[in-house]
């Protein structure tokens, strides 16, 4: 290792960049998940255990290995019906999104509005999908539209709110401050409330997420054509408890890779956000 | 450089009177401390004057005009430097808010980091900063506004008082070096007497004028002239000024 000794004295007393040492952070993630790790296979162990150590028939529950066997096996049918699944709940938390966002800045635009409309978003949360679902299948078929509306009715409220309240949480002084510097209403929006907001919207997002997977197999199984939805419902019927149990499974990998993605959408779009907490 | 004029301001917010009559004065490259018992409204007045709230009666002039909404360049007490910008791009706000071009503004705003003494922390974020440090960059954003009069708002009250006197020397420097005009609020009598032309002391609330103090030092000034009797003189009088009781009560209180 050479010290590159022509290196000019910059003044800079006491900034450090932030750490951006590759091996720190990758083996702190692996310490992170690693509790987890060690939980999920705790269970899983008595699991496979239990099942053997109580002859239970495999109707009724498969011993994990079973699954795993059968998963494999049936492994076309799961990918086919894995991806219309996917597509459905992109779609879904896309327009579930945007939603959310128009809903969010009218509101924080509009103070009549907002007395108008969030009375409204609070009362479609207390909508009981699950009999609900059945009649989009009725009104729009077994396409796309039914899964999207679902999902957007289950993943819009989080983030709404956490956008609506992160545009809010910005201090009265700060808005004086970009007053004073002339901003009017949308340069304060831009300039204060949206990146204020930041935070707030990642935070929700992340309950959004999950529930969007979740949304999606849920349509499907009152009706699909293709989908873990479906095929968890068809499987049910004919009694083959492991291939649902298959399903489940990629449903939770999705959702938890989802998850995941949100922090590396965060990472890019509020760099700063990770330095701060770290500071604090 | 202009001259300011307030004449016979009026607040109120609702029925409650916050600014009863105040009368200011500075010319051109002074700097004019407000003092006054918490809570009488100075912080009001400061709103009045960067445009943030609408007075009941009376006028800001500036040079004979009513002020536009960019003569004031305010800093409020707490530094509001954003998280999600660097230092540079926290400098360059209100160049930007006022409608320059991103890049435009860095480069307006970067020549002033070395004078700051924030030399090679243009793109480090806020938190990296000390307390003066950020309260240098809340200044820098301020000044780089290139408005006529600098409105501060308490801007050291949150230092420990080391660095706090070692930002008033510093401040004393940078005023004479640049000819700012400044309006200052303050709790701090040591610090009025230090940098000021003249003190307005302001009453309880509903704030009126007290009296109007004169500030004979001579400039530059030097923390060792506050050991003066003349500055001691003037630090009692600010504080007798103060501490004096409501003589008689405002007629307006009488009613309700």
């Amino acid at each position: 290792m050479s010290v590159r000794l022509s290196t000019p004295a910059v003044r800079r007393p006491a900034a450090p960049e932030p750490p951006r040492d590759a091996a720190t952070p990758s083996r702190g993630r692996l310490r992170r998940v690693l509790p987890a790790l060690v939980v999920v296979a705790v269970l899983v162990a008595a699991w496979q255990w239990a099942v053997t150590a109580f002859a239970v028939r495999p109707q009724v529950l498969p011993s994990p290995l079973r699954v795993v066997e059968q998963g494999w096996l049936f492994r076309d049918a799961l990918w086919t019906n894995t991806v219309p699944t996917l597509q459905v709940t992109a779609v879904g938390f896309a327009v579930s999104l945007a939603v959310a966002w128009v809903l969010a800045v009218v509101v924080d635009f509009s103070p009549w509005l907002r007395q108008a409309l969030l009375p409204l978003l609070v009362a479609s949360q207390t909508i009981p999908i699950i009999a609900i679902a059945p009649l989009l299948i009725i009104w729009f078929g077994f396409g796309l539209l039914p899964k999207v509306v679902v999902i957007a009715l289950v993943t819009f409220f989080p983030v709404a709110i956490g956008l609506i309240e992160g545009f809010s949480s910005v201090e009265r002084e700060a808005t004086n401050l970009v007053r004073s510097m002339g901003a009017g209403r949308w340069r304060e929006f831009r300039y204060l409330r949206l990146p204020a907001a930041m935070p707030s919207f990642f935070t929700s997002l992340r309950i959004g997420i999950t529930y969007a997977v979740t949304g999606a197999v849920f349509a499907e199984y009152v009706g699909a054509r293709a989908g873990l939805g479906i095929f968890m419902n068809l499987q049910k019927n004919s009694f083959r408890t492991d291939l649902v149990l298959a399903a489940v499974i990629i449903t939770a990998v999705i959702s938890v890779a989802l998850f995941g993605l949100t922090y590396a959408v965060q990472r890019l779009v509020m760099p700063w956000y990770a330095a701060e907490r770290r500071r604090a | 450089m202009r001259e300011v004029r307030v004449r016979d301001l009026v607040v109120r917010f609702g029925d409650r009177e916050v600014l009863d009559g105040v009368r200011l004065d500075a010319r051109p490259g002074e700097l004019v401390s407000v003092i006054g018992p918490s809570g009488c409204g100075k912080s009001t007045l400061f709103n009045v004057l960067a445009g943030l709230v609408e007075p009941a009666a009376g006028s800001v002039l500036v040079d004979g005009a009513p002020a536009s909404g960019s003569t004031f360049a305010y800093m409020p007490q707490k530094d509001l430097l954003f998280p999600w910008r660097t230092v540079l791009d926290n400098a360059a706000l209100g160049l930007e808010v006022g409608g320059l071009g991103k890049r435009a503004a860095r480069e307006r705003a970067a020549p002033l980091f070395e004078p700051f003494g924030l030399a090679g922390f243009e793109n480090a974020r806020p938190s990296e900063l000390s307390g003066g440090m950020r309260q240098r960059a809340a200044l820098l954003r301020t000044v780089v506004q290139a408005r006529d009069v600098l409105l501060l708002d308490e801007p050291f009250g949150a230092l420990d008082s080391l660095t706090r006197t070692s930002m008033q020397e510093w401040l004393e420097v940078m005023r004479a070096r640049y000819g700012w005009t400044v309006l200052l609020i303050t709790h701090d009598i040591r610090e009025a007497v230090f940098l000021s032309d003249r003190v307005v002391v302001l009453g309880p609330r509903p704030a009126t004028v007290r009296r109007v103090v004169e500030i004979d030092l001579p400039r530059p000034r030097e923390v060792r002239m506050l050991a003066t009797p003349t500055a001691a003189a003037l630090e009692a009088e600010l504080l007798a000024v103060l501490r004096e009781p409501v003589t008689a009560p405002p007629s307006r209180a009488a009613i309700d």
